[in-house]
């Protein structure tokens, strides 16, 4: 079980693959499938994340991406100063 | 134990749901990989962390972001192009606790806004504006911005962008940073995370500034604009890294606390300024003057040169005189004299939002076209008080007391035309009680000096009042033919 994981929504997503390319593990990937509104969304591929949160900051939707980590509830500055960028 | 929770998601600063779009709520209007996207949500986690969401306004530009009012659940008002940085100086000013932001593109702040931007800058306003420059109009269709590149290709310069001709990138960080004022300017890009999360720390930073009264911040967000650029999202945002920022150098341009010790300008009462105060009243005593005065939204509304603006203003003067709350907004016709003009006055004994009166209580309508102009949006309950003998026949007002008084004649037999309007004041004080006629006779006394004038003044308010009183049964309603009955 990987320290992370993301969760895209695969309707907010507009599949510019920004989250893809930054992904520091290369855990995400855009699908094959088209979704409702035409686009390949992005979505978690590999079981690898680290739930460093730099998809959520590169994303330019508000609600795209939600971040989970397995830590005891960590303050947000923790998390990114522990991101390795 | 191991448990995943949350870390990331969306910021509360933004609304649940935005009401641009009837589906897919939840989706901003911008193009995909677009930087205003990524600003937003920097700025609202921000706002969030900062504990000020409820205390801040967002001025959305003219540009792509012109619907920002539609994501941050915040204050918003959507400001002319340009003119964000102004608008935002007026809102910072009368809400001194209030976080305002002035969002702006690189079209909308350094091309037609460059007035407004740069003396917002040079006052030192407790601002933070939030520059979004993507180096082009996005919203037009890529026209050239005055932070185009050298050799950029644009819709208005298809050969690429030459100095000779339409001059070099404007570096408004830089230029801004030679004002004294500034307390803080930070050009910062959205090239890649790391870059990113220093965005992150400067759009904090200069917020957190703000809050401390620090004076004016900036933070230039060096943006990608894939559909303009005709671009893949990712190769735009490469382009910003390799290209845009070794134009446009990232760096802190002015960090430090301004020179001058802001100035607290003595906040007097309006009535002070124009020495009308009177005697100084205590709380208590305004509250019982309150009792013989009534609030009310009343127009006045005639030819220019019937006193239909010194009319509003004389009743806006003894409102203050009361120590009520007053707004008088003028509206002139294309032309003063014999034009048309009109003016709103509020009256009240709350502080007053806005002095824009769509549906008077009271219309003053000092001739016919007025009457036709504005009769209809009088409220129901409320007063027309007419200048003339009697209504056009195709005329009828439900639900309002009309009241047709000959002003100019009367105005005539006292000897002079001027003093029509007096008329109407005593007619309108008879007919609403709003305030007392010993406060008219004070103010019309301070007013005029000629001492002819103001025989005739008084003449013309007693006269108002008793033509009301003796020949017009104040509350009925008119009929055709007439006033009263
Ligand atoms: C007074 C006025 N002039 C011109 C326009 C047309 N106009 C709309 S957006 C825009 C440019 C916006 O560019 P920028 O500020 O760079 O924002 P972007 O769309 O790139 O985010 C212009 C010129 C307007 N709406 N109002
Ligand atoms: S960055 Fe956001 S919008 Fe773009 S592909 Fe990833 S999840 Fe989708
Ligand atoms: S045109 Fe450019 S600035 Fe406008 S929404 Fe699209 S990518 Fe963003």
């Amino acid at each position: 079980m990987a320290k992370g994981k993301v969760v895209v929504n695969q309707d907010e997503c507009k599949g510019c693959g920004l989250c893809v390319e930054s992904c520091p593990q290369k855990g995400m990937a855009l699908r094959e499938e088209l979704n409702h509104y035409g686009v390949h969304p992005a979505q978690q591929v590999e079981d690898v994340c680290t739930g460093c949160g730099i998809c959520y900051y590169v994303c330019p939707e508000p609600g795209a991406i939600v971040v989970y980590k397995v830590v005891a509830e960590a303050p947000r500055s923790e998390v990114l100063n522990a991101a390795t960028v | 134990m191991s448990e995943y929770k949350v870390t990331q998601s969306k910021a509360p600063v933004f609304f649940e749901y935005f009401d641009r779009k009837d589906e897919n709520r939840h989706q901003t209007h911008y193009c995909p990989g677009c930087g205003h996207g990524v600003a937003h949500k920097l700025i609202a986690e921000a706002l969030g962390d900062l504990g000020v969401q409820e205390d801040t306004i967002v001025v959305s530009p003219v540009g792509c972001s012109v619907f920002a009012y539609y994501y941050f659940n915040t204050g918003n008002v959507q400001a002319a192009h340009g003119r964000a940085p102004a608008v935002a100086t007026a809102l910072k000013r009368s809400n001194p606790k209030a976080t305002v932001i002035s969002y702006q593109g690189d079209g909308d702040l350094a091309a037609i806004g460059t007035a407004e931007i740069v003396h917002a800058a040079n006052r030192g306003e407790n601002i933070t504006v939030f520059f979004v420059n993507n180096s082009i109009y996005g919203m037009t269709g890529g026209q050239m911005a005055p932070t185009t590149l050298v050799g950029q290709e644009s819709t208005t310069s298809p050969w690429g962008r030459r100095p000779n001709n339409e001059g070099f990138p404007i570096k408004m960080s830089e230029m801004l940073a030679t004002l004294e004022a500034p307390a803080y300017i930070e050009r910062v890009a959205l090239s890649d995370a790391k870059h990113i999360l220093q965005a992150r720390k400067a759009v904090h930073k200069a917020l957190e500034l703000q809050k401390q009264g620090a004076g004016f911040t900036m933070v230039e967000i060096l943006s990608p604009c894939p559909t303009i650029l005709k671009m893949e999202p990712v190769v735009a945002r490469q382009w910003v890294h390799d290209v845009l920022t070794k134009h446009f150098p990232l760096g802190v341009f002015r960090d430090h606390k301004p020179e001058f010790t802001p100035v607290d300008v003595p906040q007097k009462p309006i009535a002070e300024l124009l020495g009308i105060t009177g005697s100084k009243l205590t709380e208590e005593e305004k509250h019982s003057r309150r009792q013989h005065t009534r609030a009310k939204t009343i127009k006045v509304a005639g030819f220019g040169g019937q006193g239909v603006l010194l009319l509003g203003q004389l009743i806006a003067e003894m409102g203050m005189r009361e120590h009520m709350e007053v707004s008088w907004l003028p509206s002139y016709g294309p032309e003063m004299r014999s034009g048309s003009a009109n003016c709103s006055v509020t009256l009240s004994h709350e502080r007053i939002g806005a002095p824009v009166i769509t549906r008077p209580e009271v219309l003053v309508a000092m001739n016919e076209p007025s009457l036709r102009k504005f009769g209809a949006t009088v409220k129901t309950g409320g007063v027309i008080l007419y200048n003339g003998r009697a209504l056009p026949e195709d005329l009828h007002y439900e639900g309002v007391s009309v009241a047709c008084i000959p002003a100019s004649e009367i105005a005539d037999q006292i000897g002079s035309a001027r003093v029509a309007n007096v008329i109407m004041l005593g007619a309108l004080l008879e007919a609403t009680d709003c305030l007392p006629f010993t406060t008219a006779s004070h103010v019309l006394a301070n007013f005029v000096k000629n001492q002819k004038l103001a025989e005739m003044n008084e003449k013309a308010l007693a006269a108002g009042r008793d033509f009301l009183d003796k020949e017009i049964l104040v509350g009925a309603v008119a009929g055709p033919d007439g006033c009263g009955e």
